[in-house]
């Protein structure tokens, strides 16, 4: 393994993964549901990787595969250099501990039933991290670096408000001291003020504990704040990969320039001479995408070429890549 | 106080929010169950139940097995309080008595059952592929051949009428409809993300299955279960008309409310006083369940 390689957490390499449609008795397949259609990217150690997109692009997907509650239909996931994406589940059992989650439900990722405490102390029960007599300690200590008061261990999520969910989520993931987390839309169904906390808890906790972050949001806005690179999907594709700064400043992919055009500006002058592209049509169905580039059909710049091939993700410097033609 | 308890709470400016101090769960659990009236009675019920079944000899002085022909199909007097059988048995003994073999087949055919149908329900819930197709395939053909049929069947097959072997009829009989609610419960509770969450923590199947799935899954069962228990106590008495039941001349309210029913236009109280005692039982599991339910579930806090 040489220097740069030990740097990444994870890489993705041309990773599809397509869900089935099945008819009949007999389940035969009959159509795929081309969730994520072949994707690479790469997060380095305590980098902030942000994907956005609309809704069902493939990101949380991508998210889940990444964390192996797919198994991805082809392609490769290595993850602190072991290939993971064929692994069997018995053996990905000890990378689980080095990866965390959080969820896009507050109210639906939490186990009713258990106390918050037990929810945060599971994974550490789960892979033997704590023996019964610290594990209270443990979880304590959880509940005190996301900011809640551990005397609410005993409580059921019920008895939390939105914000107090998610950092009970939070705490969870962190249990294990994971390298790295992945937020599925951590914020989107929480209120705009608490939304700031949980941004501002998110990244002082990767400060102090060196943690890296996969994150999935369709808020531009939010993963412009957070992400060091952004990672831009559209029909389960890439569209455009770049730093965060850049890809804010110069956004090359059409698809990009329309989504970011879309963002409003809290100033009354500046917004009122904002250019909008309104894309025209909707997504198209990942059961049967458009042939080559997924977004020529809506794409203002279309020429007929961009119908042929897949156009490739090219390199256009800076660490800036873009998936078109046109550009 | 030693130490103001703000300064140990963690910084404020992170928005942790101290939540108001908190009742005991025990004590929710009573103030639930204990302060609807209807809870109360069911319980009351239940309670009294058990208590007759378990000081049966001290309740009366009637041996309820013992034939006293002079004394055959007596109205309510003063000696017998609920007057006699065709056999001269005291009714009221025999409905005592009888507590004890209605409870006893009642709990122990609806436990067993919950017990093989949950497990059977969840694993086929949790695991699917043929593991679902071949443990629901069964609970069809079982739930597709009459309930009565199949406990005469196996009652007939196994020959006698011992309890064990109602116990064992009348629970086997319950283990399809068992099993099927529980599948239900458990894929739609399987949905929620917080079952995939426990995935991603590397939780094993069995641990979510026992943590995740079912605490989530199992209210429904409660109800099951006790409207379950006058079922049986309903399907021991089908049996003990056809004659595998219990076997005279032990006391059962389902073998009392058939043998009663020759005299139900001369005696009715033979027929119907059993059949009161059942109906009692019945309607007092089902406050209970419906107590218990209230009581034990979370998302209830607050509410009532």
């Amino acid at each position: 393994m040489d220097e740069s390689q030990n740097d990444m957490i994870v890489q993705v390499k041309n990773l599809k993964m397509y869900f089935p449609i099945t008819r009949g008795l007999l389940r035969r397949k009959v159509a795929d549901i081309k969730a994520v259609d072949d994707i690479s990217f790469e997060i380095k150690r305590n980098e902030t990787m942000g994907l956005v997109g609309e809704s069902g692009c493939g990101k949380t997907t991508t998210g889940r595969c990444v964390l192996r509650l797919y198994e991805p239909t082809s392609g490769s996931i290595i993850f602190t250099g072991h290939d993971i994406s064929k692994m069997p589940e018995r053996k990905i059992q000890r990378y689980r501990k080095d990866m965390g989650a959080i969820w896009q439900d507050p109210f639906g990722s939490l186990n009713p039933r258990q106390s918050a405490g037990g929810i945060v102390g599971d994974p550490l029960k789960v892979h033997h991290m704590a023996d019964k007599s610290e594990l209270k300690d443990k979880v304590a200590e959880l509940f005190r670096i996301v900011g809640l008061d551990p005397d609410m261990m005993d409580r059921v999520p019920h008895e939390f408000s939105g914000g107090q969910r998610q950092r009970i989520g939070v705490a969870r993931a962190l249990a294990c001291s994971p390298s790295l987390i992945i937020c599925d839309e951590p914020i989107s169904a929480l209120d705009v003020s608490i939304q700031a906390q949980i941004i501002n808890l998110l990244e002082e906790l990767q400060e102090k504990l060196g943690l890296t972050y996969l994150f999935i949001a369709h808020d531009l806005a939010v993963v412009q704040h957070i992400s060091d690179r952004v990672g831009v999907m559209y029909l389960g594709r890439i569209m455009e990969i770049a730093d965060s700064w850049e890809l804010y400043e110069n956004p090359l992919h059409p698809y990009t320039k329309a989504l970011l055009s879309a963002i409003p500006i809290p100033d009354p002058v500046a917004e009122k001479t904002r250019t909008r592209i309104v894309l025209k049509g909707e997504v198209p169905s990942p059961v049967a995408p458009p042939p080559g580039c997924h977004f020529h059909p809506r794409c203002q710049m279309a020429i007929p070429e961009c119908s042929q091939a897949r156009p490739p993700l090219r390199d256009v410097g800076n660490g800036h890549y873009v998936a078109c033609i046109r550009v | 106080m030693p130490e103001n308890p703000v300064e140990s709470k963690p910084d404020d400016a992170m928005g942790a929010i101290a939540a108001p101090p908190r009742r005991s769960e025990w004590r929710r659990f009573v103030r639930v169950f204990f302060g609807r009236k209807l809870y109360l009675i069911g319980f009351i019920i239940v309670a009294i139940i058990v208590f007759t079944a378990i000081f049966a000899p001290l309740l009366t002085s009637y041996n309820p097995e013992k034939n006293d022909l002079p004394a055959r199909l007596q109205t309510p007097n003063a000696e017998h309080w609920l007057g006699t059988d065709q056999m001269g048995r005291d009714i009221l003994c025999r409905i005592i008595y009888g507590t004890r073999v209605s409870l006893i087949i009642g709990f122990s055919a609806v436990f067993a059952s919950t017990i093989a149908g949950t497990i059977m329900g969840l694993a086929a819930a949790h695991y699917g592929g043929w593991v679902f197709a071949v443990i629901m395939r069964v609970a069809d053909v079982l739930m597709a051949l009459p309930a009565i049929i199949l406990m005469m069947l196996i009652a007939g097959m196994l020959k006698g009428g011992g309890i064990w072997i109602v116990v064992f009829a009348l629970g086997f009989g319950g283990i399809a409809p068992m099993c099927r609610m529980m599948c239900g419960q458990a894929l739609s509770v399987k949905q929620n993300d917080y079952v995939m969450a426990a995935r991603a923590v590397g939780m094993s199947n069995w641990r979510i299955m026992w943590t995740q799935i079912f605490p989530n899954a199992y209210p429904p069962l409660i109800v099951g279960l006790t409207m379950g228990i006058g079922g049986v106590v309903l399907g021991e008495a089908g049996l003990s008309f056809l004659g595998i039941g219990v076997q005279a001349p032990t006391p059962s309210w389902g073998g009392m409310v058939m043998d009663g029913q020759r005299f139900l236009l001369t005696n009715p109280l033979l027929s119907l006083m059993p059949g009161l005692a059942i109906m009692l039982l019945v309607f007092g599991f089902n406050m209970v369940g419906d107590g218990v339910r209230d009581a034990i579930d979370p998302r209830l806090r607050g509410v009532i």
